[in-house]
């Protein structure tokens, strides 16, 4: 197969970037995408052209390094796969194919398709963990959970962190990350004690950062995990609650 | 002359752990303050060890190349973590796990820290689940347990095929709550290029951030390597593709020793490669051998496709040469049949560089939907790599580069031969001895994180109260830094033709071809000719492009230039092993049916290596290893 590949080069933030055109040739059905983005680069190696930078590491589908937008979707055309999973399989031979870095004014242009993401690093950190020392666990089966909780938590906490739903959303909004991890830890009853605050403080922050939600969904078909924006609706009931449940005195014991 | 003393504490096996934790010194809340401790790496180990030394009190400083701790490839482990809860009530126990460990390892690993990390597996799960790592429950809302390769007892917790993700995410939130209160600076995008010593003892780290491309100095009381595994050296493995030795390997050069580096595992249900610009290999879980059959053609010249291929005409060889355990028996027995196999020409797929791993006994017997419920994610993720749907036609596996036992040797308080430096998770060589076991590789890096570490560092740091940190205006950090410029510099300036990637995948060939499943005394000696060449190779003719801010090649580059150093260390150390066992499978030392030739007599050692400078060999050093819980056996599968 052969494929001409528009791809987005910015040297750095401050750069404004533009599109060069690289042919891909003799690409096999059975390469990943950025199978083909090495190939790529080891022609512009040789021909004396600095490569193009992009993220990835595991190229399972896990990491959440990967992401790219190619041909205007976020991880490519096909549901529930992360661009390492994406096999040229899925394209049509002689195609020309654009790529682009995710489009965020939140996720800043590195290089080329690099991108900062570290604003979700600050929402994690501002609750989205339970607060539990090392050592000062009680022993497992003393708490059950009951199996329809575990799961949807599981379903929630599968989240990669890779930001395509950001780069999916027409607003630029992170609900379905943040409420991705608050619907892991709130779901479950070892998350009950700080459920409010953090609540709280994740919402808060995640809008420090990204833009509002006006409920297109792009989000939830961009997800490599396939995550379910019902939990955007318990992170918005939930929020809701918790500007009550935190008021210093009567709030407390709400749920 | 270094020597090793792995300072194991008196007293029976059982009570070692608990009777070191009294006599080990302790650091009071307010001395606490005044230690800073640098932990390079975030996986399992690191990340938990980062977190609960914070939670201790400790100023620590973590780095990571990633651009976020959660990426780092302990969030790739599928199948699950091993504890000896005994939840099943079928016979588990502390010593059950620290036997089946020592067994599954080949008798070569060191008997106490083995047992103690039995011991503190029970922590591990009551730890996760109070952090809410989502595991698997019964209907009663209870935890769920399955089987592994390689034991007989169902002690293996798990989250879906993402246990990896779940405790790693764990690990990473606990740790983002220290960063949240100030007690842990994360450095993300940065790696650490060199290790600083003075005196003896490690004091701080060289660092490069690769968004800028700066060079910087970071002094602390001490230093933790949580750096993972070198599987990469082959190129093709089922390692994340950043996944490197750098910094275990700069730690070598300063003086900490390399232990046993030929014990690679190479695990046997992987999807093959399909073409030369393969990147990666991806893993199978090792549960799907619990239902599918592996099988290949009679006929070497067989072309018909597999379901059309007679009963007769198959040959199911586990089954035929393991009818005891047939298709369940352990990773390196698997992987060097299957290699059998390829080698006399009767692998199966248009490359034929596979064997077949089917799934029509076992849905005729229990349903598609039992086993889409079961593997219903491994099924999708083959179908999405390979474009074949394994509900009609039998997978196609081979064997891949997946963990490796060996790493720098550290003593049971997980600290190198240089004092100060100490490390976790694959980077040590301590638990696995040749051989690992499914399910352990996140037992043993939560297990140095959480439960192990946080205790043995402060015996040491305790000895240095009232000490301040060696400052970064000590000369041997400009010396470290300088090294580290002028080895940007090189790599820069070569200006030759061929790319990292280049030199990396013919390095892995050699590696795989020589130092893989099976090794032989010329083929090892023919490695340690070819890669020194390759090396020089290297120097001169790398062709790096760009500038040294944003540069994947020249991160690359160093990588590339440890791994071939390291590549001939594997080399001279499978050479000197003139034994069988686990992982290293010598063709001259095999039993007349092809079973691995142990030689404890001569063998049951730990070799660790001392390194001499880039152009001498470097020095073997012993640590004899003694057994006296378990009795020494030949494993037999048969």
């Amino acid at each position: 197969m052969n494929f001409t590949l528009k791809v987005w080069r910015q040297n750095g933030p401050g750069d404004r970037g533009r599109f060069e055109t690289y042919e891909a040739t003799n690409i096999s059905e059975e390469m990943s995408f950025l199978e083909v983005l090495d190939v790529v680069n080891e022609d512009l190696i040789r021909k004396g052209t600095e490569p193009v930078q992009f993220e990835h590491d595991c190229r399972e589908g896990i990491c959440g390094s990967c992401g790219m937008m190619i041909n205007g979707q976020a991880h490519g055309p096909q549901r529930g796969t992360a661009t390492c999973q994406l096999h040229m399989r899925k394209f049509k031979d002689g195609e020309t194919i654009v790529v682009e870095p995710w489009r965020s004014a939140s996720f800043p242009v590195i290089r080329d398709l690099v991108v900062n993401r570290s604003a979700f690093d600050r929402i994690i950190e501002a609750g989205g963990f339970i607060t539990v020392n090392t050592g000062t666990a009680v022993e497992a089966n003393t708490l059950p959970v009951p199996k329809a909780v575990a799961d949807a938590a599981m379903d929630a906490a599968q989240c990669i962190g890779c930001g395509a739903c950001v780069a999916a959303c027409p607003n630029g909004a992170a609900q379905l990350f943040t409420s991705a991890k608050l619907a892991h830890l709130n779901l479950l009853p070892q998350g009950q004690a700080e459920r409010w605050t953090r609540t709280e403080a994740m919402v808060e922050t995640m809008e420090e950062y990204f833009g509002t939600c006006t409920n297109h969904g792009e989000c939830e078909t961009a997800c490599p995990k396939n995550i379910s924006i019902d939990f955007i609706a318990y992170m918005n009931r939930d929020y809701m609650k918790s500007k009550t449940a935190n008021r210093k005195l009567g709030g407390q014991g709400l749920n | 002359m270094a020597t090793l003393d792995a300072h194991i504490p008196e007293g029976p096996v059982a009570e070692k752990w608990e009777s070191h934790r009294f006599n080990m010194r302790l650091v009071n809340p307010a001395n606490k303050r005044r230690f800073d401790v640098i932990v390079v790496g975030s996986g399992l180990a690191g990340a938990s060890a980062a977190a609960t030394m914070a939670e201790l009190g400790y100023n620590v400083k973590v780095f990571t190349f990633h651009d976020s701790p959660r990426r780092a490839h302990s969030i790739a482990a599928q199948g699950g973590i091993n504890a000896a809860k005994n939840y099943q009530n079928d016979g588990d126990s502390v010593h059950r796990l620290f036997y089946d460990t020592v067994k599954g390892g080949d008798f070569r690993s060191r008997e106490a820290n083995v047992y103690r990390l039995a011991q503190v597996s029970v922590d591990i799960i009551d730890q996760c689940v109070a952090q809410g790592v989502p595991f698997a429950r019964e209907y009663g809302g209870l935890l769920e347990n399955r089987s592994f390769g390689g034991v007989q007892v169902s002690r293996t917790f798990y989250a879906r095929g993402q246990t990896g993700q779940q405790l790693l995410l764990g690990a990473y939130q606990a740790l983002m709550r220290q960063v949240g209160l100030g007690t842990v600076q994360l450095h993300p995008r940065t790696e650490m290029l060199d290790l600083v010593v003075v005196d003896g003892r490690a004091v701080g780290v060289v660092i490069r951030d690769l968004t800028t491309g700066e060079i910087t100095s970071h002094s602390a009381h001490a230093v933790v390597l949580a750096t993972g595994g070198y599987g990469n050296v082959y190129y093709l493995s089922t390692n994340a593709k950043k996944s490197n030795a750098t910094a275990a390997w700069r730690a070598h050069r300063r003086g900490a020793m390399f232990a046993n580096a030929c014990y690679t595992q190479i695990h046997p249900t992987c999807i093959p490669a399909s073409d030369e610009f393969q990147s990666k290999l991806t893993l199978m879980s090792e549960s799907l051998r619990n239902d599918g059959r592996i099988w290949v053609p009679k006929d070497e010249n067989d072309t018909r496709s597999a379901e059309q291929i007679p009963e007769d005409d198959r040959d199911y060889y586990l089954e035929r040469q393991y009818p005891s355990f047939g298709n369940l028996v352990p990773r390196d027995v698997a992987s060097r049949a299957a290699k059998r196999q390829v080698d006399t020409g009767r692998g199966v797929g248009p490359k034929k560089n596979g064997v077949y791993l089917d799934f029509a006994d076992a849905i005729k017997r229990l349903g598609h939907d039992v086993i889409e419920e079961r593997y219903g994610n491994l099924i999708e993720m083959y179908e999405r790599i390979t474009g074949e749907d394994p509900y009609k036609m039998p997978m196609r596996i081979y064997p891949a580069t997946h963990y490796t036992m060996g790493g720098l040797w550290v003593d049971y308080n997980l600290m190198s031969n240089v004092p100060g430096l100490f490390v976790l998770g694959e980077a040590n060589f301590s638990d696995h001895g040749a051989n690992r076991l499914g399910a352990s590789a996140l037992m043993q890096g939560l297990a140095d994180g959480y439960f192990i570490l946080p205790y043995t560092i402060g015996d040491y740091l305790a000895g240095l109260l009232g000490q301040k940190a060696v400052g970064t205006d000590h000369p041997a950090f400009a010396e470290a830094q300088t090294g580290v410029q002028d080895q940007v510099k090189q790599f820069m300036g070569i200006g030759g033709t061929r790319s990292v990637d280049d030199f990396h995948r013919e390095l892995g060939k050699i590696v795989w071809d020589r130092i893989g499943m099976e090794r032989d005394r010329a083929g090892l000696e023919q490695a340690l000719r070819d890669i020194p060449a390759l090396k020089a190779d290297f120097y001169r003719d790398l062709r790096i492009l760009g500038d040294t801010t944003v540069n994947d090649s020249l991160e690359k580059a160093g990588r590339v230039a440890d791994f071939f150093e390291l590549a001939e260390l594997m080399a001279r150390d499978a050479l000197h092993r003139e034994e069988s066992c686990g992982g290293h499978f010598r063709v001259e030392h095999q039993h007349e049916d092809g079973e691995a030739k142990r030689d404890d007599e001569n063998f049951s050692y730990v070799g660790a290596w001392e390194w001499n400078g880039p152009d001498t060999p470097q020095t073997l050093h012993k640590e004899q290893l003694t057994f006296d819980n378990v009795h020494l056996a030949t494993r037999s599968y048969r």
